[in-house]
């Protein structure tokens, strides 16, 4: 049984829970050990960086020690907390002299970190530590071809990796199809949802939402995997304001990844946090059920004005 | 021992006398044991530095002269022959490099001082026990051997050809003619390529001294400059081409049809037997066995029955064919870049967006569309083209470097879509380069005429997600407009991207086959990047065209003209001599324990089985002294590098006490 520190995020305590009990219980169906970090703290989200880095960096730093701690490599479901996490971890073993300055505030906890262990996605992990031909064996309810829109979000491909394709990758769609469900191709599968800017400009925040719910339901989606709680909420939450802002009448299920790979591996909908949708997924869940009605027509029906 | 060193100190104006204080490096190497003479002036090189030596070596009586100038790579040639020109064997000089090493990567004036004594006490010690030597005369094979047939290769093969030499043109492909015999024009005159090249094609393939190896690749070559021995595989074609008469029946007759990703760029189909084009050369067909309904299944025999002269032969095996050459010529060309690389730009993925060389068939009055610009649906005529630069160059995601003709290139297919559609046309350029003769008048009379819009900004994607009013079943190019400062959408109905040039994929193996150097890009390294450029650092192999770096036809042709010129020079003189820095065993030490002779890159050891040693064939050592390391039993000297002559040398380098490191100011 391979052991990660985990990193949920504040995001997954409350608003997202239905994240991190699907994370978890797939773990635990791969035989994978995540242990929780103790009295871990935010990570400072996209805003604080440009408000103060060298505290950003010493959040992500003091997670980052903890799991050093426990001599485990870091894995996090959230597509913010991994990046400040990989950055974090990247500047520090580059930067001498900002980690001696970290290292000197985190003496305060009697914490200090040397940078040995890595950072990972939760999505990483289910694709290259554990594989995806191995989730294919373990596969028990097969998604029945559903079709499912793979959405990365703008962080997860940012920490630009060696040999890594940033700008078409391929590994959530191969994990979407070790599941027996049909991933959607869409152009837009990597642009922001809009992130943040909810707060400070909502027109321009739901036109994001809205060019990206478009493309997947142009392409055929029932269905939108997210890796990220930000971009499930904006995509989810905010479906009604955009229908009214832009005369549209989507009505597509936001589902976490891990609700999905976690059904295709034998878990109960309620073991995986289903019930606490906006946009209700009873027409995916009775698709999987259900092997006759393989061809669920598309909830969208594309406005008139367009 | 009673040696007489001459020790030349020289100014090169400021570029040494700026840092090195070299009146007193001066007065101090003359000062040195067994130095009888040292001088210093403003420029060792010119005739009256040169004068300065040769008066010292006949009045003093020198037996042995050392400059201190720059280094070796550019002026040793320079004083050998001085030494020679005054009756000292050239061998009897050494350099000191105290420009390259000193001068110029310190400006601190101790530091300098010190490190210049140090090299001229080493080149000092040395040169006493430098031994005279005479160089090595071989004679050279008067016939050539060309690899690669394209524009390159063929315009090098006809320049030794009409100088009387014989020449072996090799090319991969079943026709000569290369990338040009597949463009529509040519810029930025807009005549027709075919017409252009195609009687050179014919010239090459019925000149009575070029011999043709297509549908061949070199696969040996052993030897050295003057006497290279060349295995070529000539490909089975499955066609006897001593029956053939080209008259294409076989053609006609295949029943098979292969999508031709090689000449029509995947734009069109040809047969499973077949010539690339209608004025191949040479005429004869050659048989895809890969796609051939008679090698997969067994029967057909089409073009068998059909054929007038019994000329097909399934039986045909590869043969390989050894010969020798002199000279070697290298004009392998390049390969498109693959756009797939770059997926934002939709390539392969979006069925609308071209490569320049799916354009340049496309536009092609004998491609498959018969010349007519239109969509992948094969009817509809584009109202708007988008041409986007710099695909896979300039960008250090791909490639760093600019490929050259790219600009040029996507001037002339707008004018070519605009001329055949009367389509808008957009050019995305990051900067436009039309440096040579004519190129800019050519922009000019593109940004005047022909309506052509430019937008200046890398182009972040190519898209089919539609999102405003008007962008329905168009191509969507995103583009940051650096000139107003804002992002733009253009919609339009097809996208050419300029692909960059890339070196052979096999360019690195190729260079190892024939002992030359690949640039880190893997472009083949030229002797001198300004002032030889079409040799290489192995004598008797030059490179031409592409194969050495980006550049358009003209270049290409002059290159290849330029390294005809080499070679027809090199045969003219009928002989060669070698440097004599040479490795040679000492047979009473050799154990003959054979651990030198895999160690060799040039293959130049045998061993003697009669006499149980092994040896060393003078004309194939290159010096580099491999095997001299490697014996065991010390048996293997390097004439030039010898033990007493590296050892004297470190010697001399330490007996000059330099400063404490720590006190050199960064």
């Amino acid at each position: 049984m391979k052991a990660y520190a985990y990193f949920p995020g504040c995001s997954l305590e409350k608003m997202a829970l239905s994240y991190h009990q699907s994370a978890l219980e797939c773990a635990r169906r791969l035989d994978l050990e995540f242990q929780e970090l103790d009295d871990w703290n935010c990570c400072g989200t996209t805003a604080y960086f440009a408000i103060d880095q060298l505290l950003s960096y010493t959040l992500s730093a003091r997670n980052l020690a903890l799991a050093e701690k426990k001599k485990l490599d870091m894995v996090t479901p959230c597509a913010g907390c991994y990046k400040n996490a990989y950055f974090t971890n990247v500047t520090l073993k580059r930067d001498a002299d900002l980690a001696e300055h970290i290292n000197e505030a985190l003496k305060e906890d009697d914490l200090h970190y040397a940078g040995t262990n890595q950072v990972y996605h939760l999505l990483e992990v289910f694709c290259n530590d554990v594989g995806v031909q191995e989730i294919k064996k373990r596969v028990t309810q097969s998604l029945n071809s559903l079709r499912v829109a793979p959405y990365y979000g703008c962080q997860i491909v940012r920490p630009r990796k060696d040999h890594e394709e940033v700008e078409n990758p391929r590994y959530f769609e191969d994990l979407i199809a070790a599941t027996g469900a049909t991933p959607v191709e869409y152009q837009l599968k990597m642009r922001c949802c809009g992130g943040s800017l909810l707060i400070t400009s909502r027109k321009a925040a739901f036109s994001m939402a809205r060019n990206l719910l478009q493309n997947a339901m142009d392409n055929g989606a029932a269905v939108i995997a997210t890796a990220c709680p930000m971009c499930q909420v904006n995509l989810e939450c905010y479906q009604q304001q955009i229908n009214q802002e832009f005369g549209a009448r989507f009505s597509v299920p936001i589902l976490y990844f891990t609700q999905l790979l976690g059904l295709a591996l034998g878990a109960s909908p309620k073991e995986l946090g289903f019930g606490s949708e906006l946009v209700s997924a009873s027409a995916v869940l009775a698709q999987i059920r259900n092997k006759e009605t393989s061809t669920t027509q598309s909830p969208y029906i594309r406005h008139a004005t367009s | 021992m009673s040696e007489k060193v001459g020790v030349y100190i020289c100014h090169c104006g400021a570029n040494i006398a700026g840092v090195v204080d070299v009146a007193a490096l001066s007065h101090w190497a003359g000062e040195l044991p067994d130095v009888a003479v040292a001088r210093d002036y403003k420029f060792m090189c010119s005739s009256l530095g040169q004068e300065l030596i040769e008066k010292d070596i006949q009045e003093l009586g020198l037996t042995r002269v050392v400059v201190a100038a720059c280094s070796p790579h550019l002026h040793e040639a320079t004083f050998r022959n001085c030494c020679k020109r005054a009756g000292l064997n050239p061998y009897l000089f050494e350099m000191a490099s105290i420009r390259e090493q000193v001068s110029w990567v310190t400006a601190n004036k101790t530091v300098a001082l010190e490190k210049s004594k140090a090299l001229i006490s080493g080149a000092v010690h040395r040169v006493i026990h430098n031994q005279a030597l005479e160089p090595i005369i071989v004679d050279i094979n008067p016939n050539v051997l060309v690899v690669g047939g394209g524009i390159t290769g063929i315009q090098a093969a006809l320049e030794i050809a009409d100088a009387g030499y014989h020449v072996y043109l090799v090319e991969r492909e079943p026709s000569i003619g290369g990338h040009m015999a597949q463009f529509d024009k040519t810029f930025p005159t807009l005549d027709c390529s075919a017409c252009i090249l195609t009687p050179k094609m014919f010239s090459a393939g019925t000149h009575p001294n070029i011999t043709l190896l297509t549908w061949s690749e070199v696969e040996k070559v052993d030897g050295y400059v003057g006497n290279f021995t060349v295995k070529v595989r000539q490909k089975a074609r499955k066609v006897n081409t001593e029956l053939c008469t080209g008259c294409g029946i076989c053609e006609q007759k295949c029943p098979k049809k292969v999508i031709d990703t090689v000449f029509e760029a995947g734009m069109g189909l040809r047969k499973a037997v077949y010539t690339p084009f209608p004025q191949a050369v040479p005429k004869y067909p050659v048989m895809d066995v890969q796609n051939c309904t008679f090698f997969q299944k067994g029967t057909c025999k089409a073009c068998e029955k059909f054929c007038p002269t019994g000329a097909i032969d399934f039986k045909q095996e590869d043969k390989v064919v050894s010969f020798d050459v002199g000279n070697i010529i290298l004009a392998t060309g390049w390969d498109l870049f693959d756009c797939r690389r770059i997926p934002q730009y939709g390539y392969g993925r979006l069925a609308n967006v071209y490569n320049s060389l799916e354009f340049e068939r496309l536009s092609n009055a004998a491609g498959p569309t018969g010349g007519k610009v239109i969509l992948r649906d094969g009817v509809t005529v584009p109202q708007s083209v988008g041409i986007i630069h710099c695909v896979g160059s300039r960008d250090k995601n791909y490639n760093p470097y600019c490929s050259a003709i790219c600009c040029m290139q996507s001037l002339k297919f707008a004018h070519l879509v605009k001329e055949k559609t009367g389509a808008q046309v957009y050019n995305f350029y990051i900067d436009i380069r039309t440096p040579l003769k004519a190129y800019d008048e050519f922009y000019q009379h593109i940004l005047e005429t022909d309506e052509t819009r430019f937008v200046r900004g890398k182009v972040a994607e190519v898209t089919d997600a539609a999102r405003l009013p008007g962008e329905e079943g168009k191509l969507i190019i995103q583009v940051e407009d650096t000139l107003i400062g804002k992002q733009r959408r253009i919609p339009v109905d097809m996208v050419i991207l300029s692909a960059g040039l890339e070196p052979r994929h096999d360019a690195k193996e190729v260079a190892k086959l024939f002992g030359i150097g690949c640039s880190a890009d893997q472009w083949f390294i030229e002797r001198h990047p300004k002032l030889d450029p079409v040799a290489t650092m192995t004598e008797g192999v030059f490179v031409a065209g592409v194969c050495q770096g980006p550049k358009d036809i003209p270049l290409s042709v002059t290159q290849g003209a330029a390294a005809a010129a080499r070679v027809i020079g090199l045969v003219n003189r009928k002989q060669v001599s070698l440097e004599p820095v040479r490795a040679s065993v000492n047979a009473e030490q050799c154990s003959g324990c054979r651990i030198c002779n895999n160690q060799c890159p040039f293959n130049a050891i045998s061993f003697l089985v009669d006499k149980g040693v092994s040896e060393i064939n003078p004309a194939l050592c290159q010096g580099c002294g491999t095997c001299v390391a490697a014996c065991p039993a010390g048996a293997i000297t390097g004439s030039h590098y010898t033990n007493a002559q590296i050892l004297s040398q470190i010697e001399g380098i330490l007996e000059v006490e330099l400063g404490q490191r720590e006190a050199v100011p960064a």
